[in-house]
């Protein structure tokens, strides 16, 4: 089990102060509304299933006859009828009608949105910052409209984050959108609700929410990670960030990719038969061209990483790997 | 099934005179029979296996849900995501579809039309037997290729799978597709041709206008699974892009097939369910159906409709927002006339005569599940709202209540309904009404938290949870075994009540449909003369007998 996903799953929710018994806070402009129009509908079926059930049981205590009974005589009652259809039909136009009003709302992105681009992979999320900053969590500013504009580099993955109520598949092969407006600060569950394979369960993350000010210190600080941190530092951080652990251990345990325990220095047999020592160039060449030199054992699955990761990058991996003994 | 029904073949109702299961003996005479009562029963005991295999599956996965994790049963993240999959997989495609019409409907059908048999007896048991060949298929398939899709079998996961094991599953599901094909074209055939005198197409028992419209489905939408099928083999073999996005096709494109089959497959699930429980309703009331005519059509109006919603699936699948728009608003047509079904057999039983027998408290158990299913299928149906729950386990919970509650109690509610008629022995009551009560009350403990837990943002098909869940998880856990345990207790007096129980008479509920006409268990033939049909629901004519605890006819 891994790093991140796993620290979301132990650590107790640290949900909004107005969780209710139904839902989870309402952290967004719009979740106030979808909201009411839940509890539209739940008044209205309450009011039904109470009415069917006592009617359904005061009937059977009510009308029991004993077997030789005569049968009853058959009952019409146009008003009754016409009722029953009728009321009904009226109430679903209106729940047809809010439905709709309320899915336009939440469908309609502002144009002044701040955007976001987020990339669905087994079994991670990665979000990318209009200045080319890339996290793992999704940061935004409180009370301003944020697009995200999402597609997948695999599966269909779904993107959920309850306290804004809204969700959105994200499909490989072309866009889809979500937007929301944060009216809280705070840190909310996001989940992964299309069903992706093995760690569907732990494609999680968080949405953090920032308070106006904090957000733009926090896009700068996040964006220089190389100035305020050691090389080792960035390179852990960047192979959290990325993805990487999704595929490699830092334990010796076995995954879709090579354990990276002791990587550096090892003696690595290749796909081909050839066998290499793992130094600076290897690590570099199975970042960005993955498939030229694939380790025996594996499948050429490693996504390339080619414009993704910057030399100081990969500089600062490797001299993450060389602490991994 | 070969213990039970070889045992059956030789000694079971010790009845003097000739009835189908005295009529031939031996493992022969029922593997090849002809005689839609026998293969009725090998449906039965077939479909009965599947939801038995689907549930064992269903009560590990609760049980790994006790906690985050592996669980008390240490199981991995696969083992999970194959078990579901088997469990949805098994229970759709072999338990819920063919339950019914395979088994209550083949039996019941021909005896309710006052016909010798179904119209062609050779393609029954070739239906059968067909089944059982796309049953066994299905499950190797599922299993040989580690297949955790889920039941749905999603582009562009599912044709990551090693070995087109997706092809192969999809491949077994049309053979099973193709069994339904042939069993509703013989339905279909064989109450447009086989009907007695009298019986008029208003004159039909409401089970039969079920049934009619649940076969008009499986006629209807079953090629379109060939045609999955067909296309997903294409893009396999000649690399023509269709549903995978690397060879330029449309991953959602698959979801739309699926779906234009599977909600119809929704109603093939309900519909005959509908049925028995207006059968029942009627019956048991003692009191003529209220809107008759009403309940008969909107069988066939749902059948219809069902054809133009499948979209509603799609809410969050980026689909446009006008046919997102149009598909939500069919789907509320349809909460309509379910509602008004409803409304109907509560005015049947309001001044009734009616019995509180064990299939009255299957019907009212059937009624609980299917207005708390429906109504928050209106949740499901608001755009706005779907978005929130979609995929999480609310969705999980609807369905549940909609198409277990559905099928599982109406299926009981008609087995012990017929089940005098199809053994002729009685079970036990007062073990029926327990039995009621625990599958209804053990349904709602397992399911009801799940609709809190969804709305709570839990994802469904997960095989891990966060902690604030639990609580809700463990509720349900013990739910389902509740359920598991009222089911096997279900099941368990009605076999008892079949070798066991007091002979039943030909009428001991007083119906008015044909099938009360002829002596239980029913002769080869079923009936010596033609009879001639009457209102299904006129019950006048029947007086009770303390002699045979039964009802018999005075007609003049
Ligand atoms: C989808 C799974 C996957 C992801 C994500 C992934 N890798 Fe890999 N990686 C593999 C596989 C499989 C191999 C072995 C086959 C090969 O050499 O291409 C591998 C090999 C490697 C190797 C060579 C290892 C050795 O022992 O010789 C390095 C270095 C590496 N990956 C670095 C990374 C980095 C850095 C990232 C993140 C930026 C990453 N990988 C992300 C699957 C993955
Ligand atoms: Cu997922
Ligand atoms: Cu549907």
């Amino acid at each position: 089990m891994n790093t991140l996903a796993f620290s979301l799953l132990t650590q107790a929710v640290t949900a909004g102060s107005e969780a209710t018994y139904w839902f989870p806070p309402q952290a967004s402009t719009t979740a106030a509304d979808i909201d009411w129009i839940y509890y539209f509908i739940y008044w209205i079926s309450v009011f039904f299933t109470v009415l069917i059930i006592a009617a359904g049981l005061w009937f059977m205590i009510k009308f029991r006859s004993k077997k030789n009974a005569p049968p009853a005589a058959a009952g019409h009652n146009t008003a009754l009828e016409v009722t029953w259809t009728v009321v009904p039909a009226i109430l679903c136009v209106f729940i047809f009608y809010f439905g709709l009003t309320g899915y336009m709302d939440t469908h309609t992105p502002p144009a002044d949105s701040y955007v976001v681009n987020v990339t669905g992979v087994k079994w991670a999320w990665s979000f990318t910052y209009p200045d080319g900053t890339v996290s793992d969590t999704l940061h935004v500013p409180v009370n301003r409209p944020v697009r995200l504009v999402m597609s997948s580099e695999d599966v269909i993955h779904s993107l959920f984050i309850p306290a804004f109520r809204t969700k959105q598949d994200v499909v490989p092969g072309r866009y889809t959108e979500e937007w929301f407006e944060a009216n809280q600060v705070g840190e909310f569950d996001i989940f992964c609700t299309e069903y992706c394979g093995t760690k569907h369960s732990e494609m999680l993350s968080k949405v953090v929410v920032h308070a106006e000010g904090d957000f733009t210190k926090w896009l700068a600080q996040a964006g220089n990670i190389h100035e305020r941190m050691s090389p080792v530092e960035a390179g852990e951080l960047l192979v959290k960030q990325r993805g990487c652990l999704q595929c490699h251990s830092l334990d010796g345990s076995p995954a879709t990719g090579p354990t990276w325990k002791g990587i550096w220095g090892r003696n690595e047999k290749l796909a081909d038969g050839s066998s290499l020592t793992v130094d600076e160039n290897y690590v570099r060449t199975s970042i960005l061209q993955p498939q030229a030199q694939v380790v025996a054992g594996y499948g050429p699955v490693m996504p390339t990483f080619q414009g993704k990761l910057k030399d100081r990058d990969i500089t600062a991996i490797i001299e993450y790997f060389k602490t991994l003994k | 099934m070969s213990s039970l029904d070889t045992t059956m073949g030789h000694s079971a109702p010790s009845h003097a005179e000739d009835n189908y299961l005295t009529h031939a003996h031996g493992i022969k005479s029922w593997l090849l029979t002809l005689d839609h009562k026998r293969i009725g029963v090998m449906y039965l005991c077939s479909t009965v296996g599947a939801l038995m295999l689907g549930g064992v599956f269903a009560l590990l996965l609760r049980t790994k849900l006790l906690t985050p994790g592996p669980g008390i049963l240490d199981m991995s993240h696969d083992t999970y995501n194959r078990m579901f999959t088997l469990h949805g997989a098994i229970m759709v495609f072999l338990f819920i579809i063919p339950a019914i019409p395979g088994a209550l409907g083949n039996f019941v059908l021909p005896i309710m039309l006052g016909a010798k048999d179904v119209a062609f007896p050779k393609l029954n048991l070739a239906s059968y037997y067909l089944w059982v060949f796309g049953a066994v298929f299905f499950v190797t398939a599922m299993v040989a290729g580690s297949i955790d899709t889920g039941w749905t079998f999603y582009t562009p996961y599912s044709v990551t799978t090693p070995a087109n094991g997706v092809i192969w599953a999809t491949m077994g599901v049309f053979i099973l597709g193709f069994s339904s094909i042939f069993t509703g074209l013989n339905f279909i055939v064989t109450i447009h041709k086989l009907r007695a005198e009298g019986m008029t197409w208003f004159r039909m028992p409401l089970f039969l206008w079920a049934i009619y419209s649940t076969s008009v489905i499986q006629v209807l939408a079953t090629p379109v699974l060939a045609i999955t099928v067909l296309l997903l083999t294409v893009e396999r073999t000649l690399h023509v892009g269709i549903f995978d996005p690397s060879l330029g096709g449309d991953p959602v494109l698959f979801q739309h097939f699926f779906w234009f089959y599977s909600h119809p497959a929704v109603y093939i699930m309900i519909l005959p369910g509908f049925g028995i429980i207006s059968e029942i309703v009627g019956v048991h009331s003692r009191k003529h159906v209220f809107g008759y005519r009403f309940i008969a059509f909107s069988s066939l109006a749902i059948a219809l409709l069902g054809f133009l919603v499948w979209g509603h699936h799609l809410f969050t699948s980026g689909q446009s927002a006008l046919a997102s728009v149009i598909f939500s608003a069919i789907t509320f047509t349809i909460a309509i006339p379910s509602a008004i079904k409803i409304f109907n057999w509560l005015a049947t039983m309001y001044k009734s005569s009616l019995q509180l027998t064990t299939p009255m408290w299957y019907a009212f158990g059937f009624i609980v599940l299917f207005v708390i299913g429906g109504l928050t299928g209106l949740f499901l149906a608001a755009m706005a709202v779907d978005i929130h729950l979609h995929d999480t386990y609310f969705v999980v919970a609807h369905f549940h209540y909609v198409m277990v509650g559905g099928t599982l109690l109406a299926l009981f509610g008609g087995l012990y309904h017929w089940w005098p008629k199809m053994f002729g022995r009685m079970y036990n009551e007062m073990w029926g009404k327990v039995g009621a009560v625990l599958v209804t009350i053990g349904f709602n403990v397992t399911f009801f938290p799940q609709f809190v837990m969804g709305t709570r943002g839990m994802p469904r098909r997960y095989f891990t949870y966060l902690p604030e869940f639990q609580a809700f998880h463990i509720a349900s856990t013990l739910g389902a075994y509740l359920l598991g345990f009222g089911i096997v207790l279900a099941f368990a007096n009605l076999a008892i009540g079949a070798f066991r129980g007091r002979k039943a008479s030909a009428n001991p509920w007083g119906g008015a449909t044909l099938e009360w006409e002829c002596s239980s268990p029913p002769p080869h033939d079923n009936f010596a003369v033609t009879p001639t049909a009457h209102d299904p629901y006129d019950f006048a004519h029947l007086s009770y007998d303390e002699k045979t605890d039964g009802y018999v006819a005075r007609r003049s």
